[in-house]
């Protein structure tokens, strides 16, 4: 019994390596959650027979508590609510980590442990915990459009983030070194938590691939740095695992969109339209009917679809689905191109397709899809704008300029459905709309890729 | 005392290069069920919840903010791998 502890603790730290290791591909990858089931049991049961845990009422009330409200939030969330249910999960998490270092600080507020380094990694672990929670509750509001979406900047913002994170530090290290004085620590949880606000409200809506993977990697480096406090390794392995994770697909997410981290934290992007060009000629824009878009996507041989936040908005994903279906049906070869932040957090556009049963073979990542382009007879970019933002290759004045981004234009030839002839998110406008192989399908997303649908389908798919 | 310190820093570096070198390698279409399993993962936090609700002597301040701490981690972690599930479970071969 002496060695079981430890020993669960070295099994679980081994099966959540596992677990990541499955997750390489979709075959094995259900594989990896089974792993990281079985890691986690391993664990509480590991924490459940401590000699030092001697109450268990609590412990099994709060557990059971907790199982009741997910176990209906993971049956029930629509798949189009992931990014929200990833940034309040990350605000749950960053919580719970915040008050463990809360109740451990109060344990160890005597003089002896002043500047010892447990009181440097609670400290660590609280401000990591305490600004990642309401960080996420911010991203969530916004993925929720509970608040505004656009990025809130006032003047002397900067001013006010550095005083605000500066007075955090001080508080904090004060505390490190002299843990007695107990008055200043809600000053410094309020502080934390204040400081989370400030760093999210200045950030737009399609920056929030980058913003939830950052929380992911600040979530599990707290939990690391809880590791450290409490002198726990399956702790620091998690939670280095985790911020590992969080880490990459942040700066997958700023390399798809050309951008460093500083710019996507502080820039303010999207917050203002960006000055028009004006006096710029009057440019044509053709538009279709669904009638010819579907006249011309069973001619072709080849189609790129292009799908984006629009798509997922209207829950246009079944719809697309359907088209997929009707024109493999008639021997068209058809390919998604997945735009890395295409959506609101990292693989949005994927699991939504998937959700809808298109084969994930189908699915192709923005450098392999480019080439293949150019031979594509017809590319349909359904709710996507920026990331097929010609402009972002073509003109190194634009506000995205070097963004990767998938060469729409180049198919031979294009259609967008598309609400308006509003701008995108970054307020840009995009010359692909006035390209001579360029036809618009202005409506609603899934509306019209019904209609198109129901066109392939012989103008009577009235079953729907 | 400072030997267990640089011993923890050992851990966390191995681990962080171990997860860098494992997160490289996952597919693109997983990066959403990614999240939710790396957050199930770091749910594991429950465990120092647990230490602190059910301590010996534990005051009830403690134990206040031990019993809401499980409550979020059991949260995360039950909903974090079913909802991974849930997702993995709709990627599809072609034909199946």
């Amino acid at each position: 019994m002496e060695l079981f502890v430890p020993l669960a603790a070295v099994a679980a730290s081994s099966l959540f390596v596992l677990s990541l290791m499955w997750m390489s591909h979709p075959s094995t990858a259900r594989r990896g959650v089974r792993a990281g089931e079985i890691g986690m049991a391993l664990a509480i049961i590991g924490a459940l027979v401590q000699h030092e845990v001697v109450d268990y009422n609590l412990v099994i009330i709060a557990m059971i508590a907790g199982a009741a409200a997910g176990i209906p939030m993971a049956l029930l969330m629509p798949m189009t609510a992931i990014p929200q249910r990833t940034a309040i999960s990350h605000a749950f998490g960053a919580l719970a980590v915040g008050l463990i270092g809360a109740a451990e600080y109060y344990k160890h507020a005597h003089s002896e442990y002043g500047g010892t380094f447990v009181l440097w990694a609670l400290m660590f672990e609280m401000l990591l915990g305490f600004l990642t929670c309401t960080a996420s509750v911010v991203a969530f509001g916004k993925l929720q459009e509970i608040m505004p979406t656009k990025a809130i900047v006032f003047s002397g913002q900067r001013v006010v983030n550095g005083v605000v994170a500066l007075a955090t530090l001080v508080v904090a290290a004060m505390l490190a070194l002299d843990p007695t004085q107990t008055s200043l620590f809600p000053v410094f949880a309020g502080l934390a938590l204040l400081f989370g606000v400030l760093l999210v409200i200045p950030i737009g809506g399609a920056d929030m691939p980058t913003v939830i993977a950052l929380l992911n990697s600040y979530a599990g480096l707290a939990a690391s740095a809880m590791g450290f406090a409490l002198g726990n390794k399956l702790l620091i392995v998690a939670g280095a695992l985790d911020g590992a994770s969080g880490f990459i697909l942040a700066v997958i997410m700023c390399k798809a969109m050309n951008r460093s981290f500083a710019n996507v934290m502080f820039g303010g992007f999207g917050a203002v339209v960006s000055g028009s060009s004006g006096g710029r000629v009057d440019r044509v824009v053709r538009s279709a009917s669904a009638e010819e878009a579907a006249m011309q996507l069973e001619n072709a041989s080849s189609v790129v679809v292009i799908p984006g936040y629009g798509m997922a908005v209207a829950q246009a994903q079944h719809k697309v689905s359907e088209l997929y279906q009707a024109l493999t049906k008639k021997g068209v070869d058809v390919k998604f191109a997945i735009h890395p932040v295409a959506g609101r957090m990292p693989g949005h556009m994927n699991v939504l397709l998937a959700e809808a049963n298109v084969p994930y073979e189908q699915l192709v990542e923005l450098d392999d899809i480019n080439p293949e382009i150019p031979q594509a007879d017809v590319a349909l970019i359904i709710g996507a704008n920026d990331t097929i933002n010609p402009s972002a290759r073509d003109d190194p004045a634009s506000a995205i300029a070097g963004m990767p981004i998938i060469e729409a234009d180049r198919a031979k030839s294009v259609f967008v459905i598309k609400r308006s002839m509003n701008a995108g998110f970054a307020g840009i406008d995009n010359p692909i709309y006035y390209n001579a192989n360029t036809q618009m399908l202005f409506g609603d997303a899934r509306d019209m890729v019904a209609n198109i649908a129901k066109e392939l389908q012989g103008g009577s798919g009235l079953g729907h | 005392m400072s030997a267990h310190y640089a011993d923890y820093l050992f851990v966390f570096i191995l681990a962080a290069f171990l997860g860098f070198q494992l997160i490289k390698k996952v597919s693109p279409l997983l990066h959403s069920p990614l999240m939710s399993l790396t957050n199930a993962i770091a749910a594991v936090v429950v465990v120092g919840a647990i230490a602190i609700t059910g301590e010996e002597g534990a005051t009830p301040l403690a134990k206040t903010l031990g019993f809401i701490a499980v409550f979020c981690a059991t949260v995360n972690l039950v909903s974090g791998f079913m909802i991974t599930d849930r997702m993995l479970k709709m990627f599809k071969r072609k034909g199946s």
